[in-house]
């Protein structure tokens, strides 16, 4: 299974933690922390795997794609394949790039819950549930206009109401 | 979108509403300051107002406050209890508006944890509204999604209630197919077996079979998650069908790939599945264009299908197209990765690919470096072990620190394995370790140091080019600036004096040893450079001895020059001349023979000048060893000023004599590693207490043993002190002396050979040291235990077997595997114990005959002599430990009834023997602090 999905900047700042196993929240800063330590120290043009077993336990491996100011991680244990995880690695930021049209670090800092509506999107408790990005792509529309709709039409009524209510 | 803040017009009521920060607002505001300060006070400031807002009643506020608190905790590690943020989370979940029902799930699948699994039952009512399919709503599909996400959170995997109370809501998303309920069945059966297996395996399972290949995907991959390691996979074969037929129709790669994994775990459990799925994998490996696929398939024959050849070799082309993707490390990386996979059995094609990996050692990437020298590793065998590891020390050097004390760490391990088993060539292998020793930031210098060593007491053959390689290390003045080759000079400097007779030119080595820049070494190590001059100058002298076989003559001639040297440095004792520097001349290069009179008086006077200053050294270990050495000069010049009061040419040339030969003899036994279980062949004899006064020193010993020796080798502090007094005494005369040690030792080695046992960081060195010392102890011994009967005497070294469990792991383990060496490698006296030295002791017995006999003729041509005999023998069979033991207990049992008991076990032994065995045991004890711990120090400082 997927063990975790991490977007961390080259400064070593979380943008999207995801954890599918439970890590005490106290851990977290320093889990993205190692990881953050590991990736940094790597030259370009390397492979882009790198094995975790002290970091997540024995056999987990990360895969990472550094694209820009970010590194995209996706740390998995050995039910996955890894060339797949890269797969997938390349399916969520396309997917991202699709969802905010050029996709930069700004837009994945603004947008907490959307990066996580793709993530829900595509995988769920570490399992991978949707490997086409056209096809996330058009859930997280869906679910846009859903929310929307939700909002419009229960706002009026709602706070007339309360108004009332007074 | 979820992100935007409800407007706050919306609840005009609220003030908090009017001006609460929106998430955006709350990112910009940490993003102001971006120091670490700026930003922490930012998120402070942020919770004092979440936590205010977040108990409004307004839900448009309260989803804000949600939302901010949420990305905090996420994302700034904001320290938020657990409760402030499932609370409002759980209360949010039943919101009838979609965006703040979406906000209330993210913030409990990010947050709930198991502190807060008791607010857990609370959303088991709005879980199971939100799954249940009969909302017709619009969003009906999307809240149960939620609902499936904070089913298969990490929080509700460890509330296994949660899942058994909604398996069943599961059911219908189930049959419908859908690919989250199918994972987050497989999370619900993780997490509860019990409550999960009988109602969701069978809905699951028909998954498998489904035409939808979304759902088939998605239900391969929860068996697969469900039959990963820990589990066990045998559950999972009455699958095997369906999944059979996953893989011959499927066409996604996901689903294949799960599909083999699950296969890979199967196979071992049913032996026809193997058979059954070897075609279509090496059909897909055939056809497959998807590398993701492709690496898997290998993957799978290598490590579930390796008795079927064709797609072993079929696998094994593949991954050559792997190791040869140039362009991709990933490729690479994993090409090295299946290598590591291939069983024994086809080692041959790891061997082929030598050359590839060779160059994956240079690679960029240290995943791949790694791999490669993994798979070297596992290539080495006696036939390459000289190829491989001789290209990765070379290769060591040009890489970074890191990986070079990796792959030196690596070819150490390997070469040193089971007593060096695959090494043939010693001497290749002692240059090797001597290369190692000098490559750049060598972090391995006691592994090294050890090795060398080591291998010394093994391999006599390869002394000769061990010591060759020890003096190139010891002759480099730049070496001793860099601290991390201490161990490994301590080793040199160990092995170029106990193989002295090997060395080329001696002379050339006491000045290695002497150079001024070995005062950077630190201490325990220069005390070994100077104990190995102790031996290098017996040694020559007494080559010189011999060489005049009589002719007191020449003799004499040494001593006069010696003399005449003896008046300058006598005036210069007092403070070292550098006018002194001059006269030591050094004997002209054509005249390299350490055995003439020139080299000796100019060894000599150096020393003198060198060690002289030493004698004043605070750290104990060198001020003994400096002392003992130059106490052994003095008795060699001692004998000069007899001549001078006219004593009569004959007898002193006699005194130079036996004082060298005895001093040789000390150092004349080889010392040889010795089979840990040879002790286990002496029975206890039974009127020994072996506990008896030991225990009453294991306080004392412990407090010893707390501050490990410093010493690489040598655990020595223990004589220095008692060296030091004796000198004195040294120019008195070698009797007295002699005595006076005796009766020290007698003290001391009682704690010694426990402290050793505990502490000793070589204990090959140790061991044999003591075994060659036999010449003392056993003169000793003999002394003080001489009715009882060789055999009982190894009985008495039996009767401690907890000394060697005192010993050093690493000892044991080395000592257990000295079974499987070869003859030919152990060294001859070591050979001859080990190999059943109760069997025959006869070999052994007779060579220590020998020694012993010199001994005695020597001194003393008495009874004492076959006494001797029998203890040496006893000595070489038991291991070090047992010696020291035995001589402890001896100690122990004798020690309390004082003169008596022991004046009568001596009877036998002349007087002169006596002299002999303690000058003996004096020189040894020059030795001895290679040898022997600290122990005996304290004990003198304590008395």
């Amino acid at each position: 299974m997927i063990q975790a999905v991490m977007v961390i900047s080259t400064l070593g700042k979380p943008r999207l933690l995801k954890f599918y196993n439970f890590q005490d929240p106290e851990k977290h800063q320093e889990l993205v922390r190692s990881i953050f330590q590991l990736l940094s120290a790597r030259p370009e043009g390397v492979s882009n795997f790198v094995e975790t077993d002290a970091i997540f336990g024995p056999g987990s491996k990360l895969v990472y794609n550094h694209l820009a100011t970010l590194y995209f991680v996706f740390v998995f244990d050995s039910s996955e394949n890894e060339l797949a995880m890269l797969d997938l690695v390349q399916v969520f930021v396309e997917t991202l790039n699709k969802c905010f049209k050029n996709v930069c670090e700004l837009d994945i800092v603004f947008n907490f819950n959307k990066l996580h509506t793709v993530l829900d999107e595509m995988i769920l408790g570490g399992q991978v549930i949707e490997t086409s990005s056209e096809e996330i792509m058009r859930s997280v529309e869906e679910i846009a206009r859903l929310e929307k709709q939700s909002s419009t039409t229960s706002l009026i009524p709602k706070s007339i109401s309360q108004r009332f209510s007074r | 979108m979820a992100s935007s803040q409800p407007a706050p017009s919306t609840a005009p009521s609220l003030v908090d509403t009017l001006f609460q920060l929106s998430l955006d607002d709350l990112v910009k505001s940490l993003r102001a300051d971006q120091s670490a300060a700026g930003e922490s006070s930012a998120v402070a400031r942020a919770l004092s107002a979440i936590h205010r807002e977040i108990r409004a009643p307004d839900a448009a506020t309260k989803a804000v406050a949600l939302q901010k608190l949420t990305y905090l905790s996420s994302l700034h590690f904001a320290p938020v209890a657990a409760h402030p943020l499932a609370f409002p989370a759980i209360e949010l979940l039943a919101s009838p508006h979609l965006p703040h029902k979406r906000l209330a799930y993210l913030a409990a699948s990010l947050s709930l944890s198991p502190a807060s699994l008791s607010l857990l039952p609370l959303a088991t009512h709005q879980l199971h509204k939100d799954l249940s399919p009969s909302a017709a709503a619009p969003a009906a599909h999307h809240l149960s999604a939620l609902a499936l996400h904070l089913l298969a959170s990490p929080a509700a995997a460890a509330a296994p209630d949660l899942a058994a109370h909604l398996a069943h809501d599961l059911l219908p998303h189930l049959s419908r197919g859908s690919p989250r309920a199918i994972a987050a069945a497989a999370r619900v059966i993780a997490a509860s077996p019990s409550a999960g297996v009988p109602v969701l395996f069978k809905p699951l399972a028909a998954c498998l079979a489904s035409p939808d290949p979304r759902t088939s995907t998605a239900a391969a991959s929860a068996f697969c998650e469900l039959s990963a390691p820990p589990a066990d996979p045998s559950p999972f074969l009455p699958l095997a069908p369906d999944l059979y037929n996953l893989l011959t129709t499927s066409r996604s790669n996901w689903a294949l790939i799960k599909v083999l994994k699950i296969f890979a775990r199967l196979a071992p459990l049913e032996p026809r599945l193997a058979a059954r799925i070897v075609d279509p994998v090496c059909q897909l490996l055939a056809r497959s264009s998807a590398m993701s696929l492709t690496f898997e398939c290998v993957r799978t024959v290598l490590t579930a299908l390796p008795a079927h050849d064709a797609a072993v070799s079929l696998a094994i082309g593949k991954l050559k197209e792997f190791l040869a993707a140039s362009d991709d490390p990933n490729l690479r990386y994993l090409g090295l990765l299946a290598l590591g996979m291939l069983g024994p059995a086809y080692a041959s094609t790891v061997n082929e690919s030598r050359d590839v990996i060779a160059l994956s050692l240079g690679d960029a990437d240290l995943n791949i470096r790694r791999e490669a020298l993994r798979l070297m590793m596992g290539m080495l065998d006696d036939s390459n072990v000289m190829d491989i590891a001789g290209m990765l020390v070379s290769h060591a050097a040009r890489s970074d620190p890191e990986f070079a004390n990796d792959t030196l760490g690596a070819v150490l391990a390997a070469c040193g394995r089971n007593v060096y088993e695959l090494v043939s060539d010693f001497d290749w292998y002692v240059s090797l370790l001597a290369d190692m020793a000098r490559s750049l930031h060598c972090l391995q210098g006691d592994e090294i140091g050890r090795q060398l060593v080591d291998v010394g007491l093994r391999v006599q053959d390869a002394r000769p080019e061990l010591v060759q390689s020890a003096r190139s290390l010891l002759i480099d003045p730049a070496l001793l600036g860099n601290n991390l080759l201490f161990p490994v000079l301590s080793a040199a400097a160990f092995v170029s004096g106990e193989y002295i007779h090997c060395s080329k030119d001696p002379v050339e080595l006491v000045e290695a040893l002497l150079q001024p820049r070995t005062s950077l070494l630190p201490m325990s190590v220069r005390a070994v450079y100077i104990q190995a001059v102790l031996k290098v100058i017996t040694f020559c002298c007494n080559l010189y001895i011999e060489r005049l076989n009589g002719s007191n003559k020449e003799l004499d001639l040494v001593f006069d020059e010696l003399a005449v040297d003896q008046d300058v440095s006598r005036e210069s004792e007092a403070e070292i001349r550098p006018a002194e520097a001059d006269q030591i001349v050094m004997p002209s290069t054509t005249e390299k023979d350490p055995s003439s009179h020139k080299s000796i008086v100019y060894m000599i006077n150096l020393i003198e000048m060198t060690v002289g200053p030493l004698v004043q050294c605070k750290e104990v270990e060198v001020l003994e060893r400096a002392r003992n050495l130059m106490g052994f000069i003095h008795l060699l010049r001692e004998i000069q000023e007899f001549k001078e009061r006219n004593v009569s040419d004959q007898k002193k040339t006699n005194r130079v004599k036996e004082l060298v030969k005895s001093m040789q003899t000390v150092f004349a036994q080889e010392l040889s590693p010795v089979y840990v279980n040879a002790q286990k062949k002496i029975s206890l004899p039974e009127d020994l207490v072996l506990n008896e006064n030991l225990a009453e020193l294991a306080d004392i010993v412990c407090e010893d043993d707390a501050p490990p020796s410093t010493s690489i080798f040598f655990c020595s502090r223990s004589n220095p002190s008692v060296e030091t007094r004796d000198e004195p005494a040294v120019s008195v005369g070698s009797s007295s002396l002699l005595v006076e040690h005796r009766k020290r030792h007698g003290m001391y080695y009682l704690p010694t050979g426990k402290d050793e046992g505990d502490t000793n960081n070589y204990p090959h060195v140790n061991d044999p040291l003591l075994s060659a010392d036999n010449g003392s102890m056993i003169k000793d011994r003999s002394e003080t235990v001489q009715p009882v009967a060789a055999g009982k005497k190894l009985k008495v070294a039996r009767s401690r077997p907890k000394v060697v469990k005192l010993d050093g792991e690493d000892f044991l383990s080395a000592m257990m595997s000295t079974v499987n060496v070869p003859k030919e490698t152990l060294s001859g006296t070591g050979g001859g114990v080990l190999v059943g030295r109760n069997a025959k002791s006869l070999p052994s017995l007779k060579a220590s005959d020998n020694s012993s006999e010199r001994m005695g003729n020597k001194l003393d041509p008495g009874e004492s002599s076959s006494q001797q005999t029998q203890n040496i023998d006893a000595d070489i069979g038991s291991s070090w430990t047992t010696k020291h033991q035995d001589y402890d207990k001896e100690k122990s049992t004798i020690l309390p009834d004082s003169d008596g008991k022991e004046a009568r076990k001596h009877k036998t032994s002349s007087t002169s023997g006596h002299r002999q065995g303690r000058h003996k045991q004096r020189e040894r004890s020059n030795t001895q602090p290679d040898v022997a711990p600290q122990a005996p120090v304290i004990q003198d400082f304590l008395l």
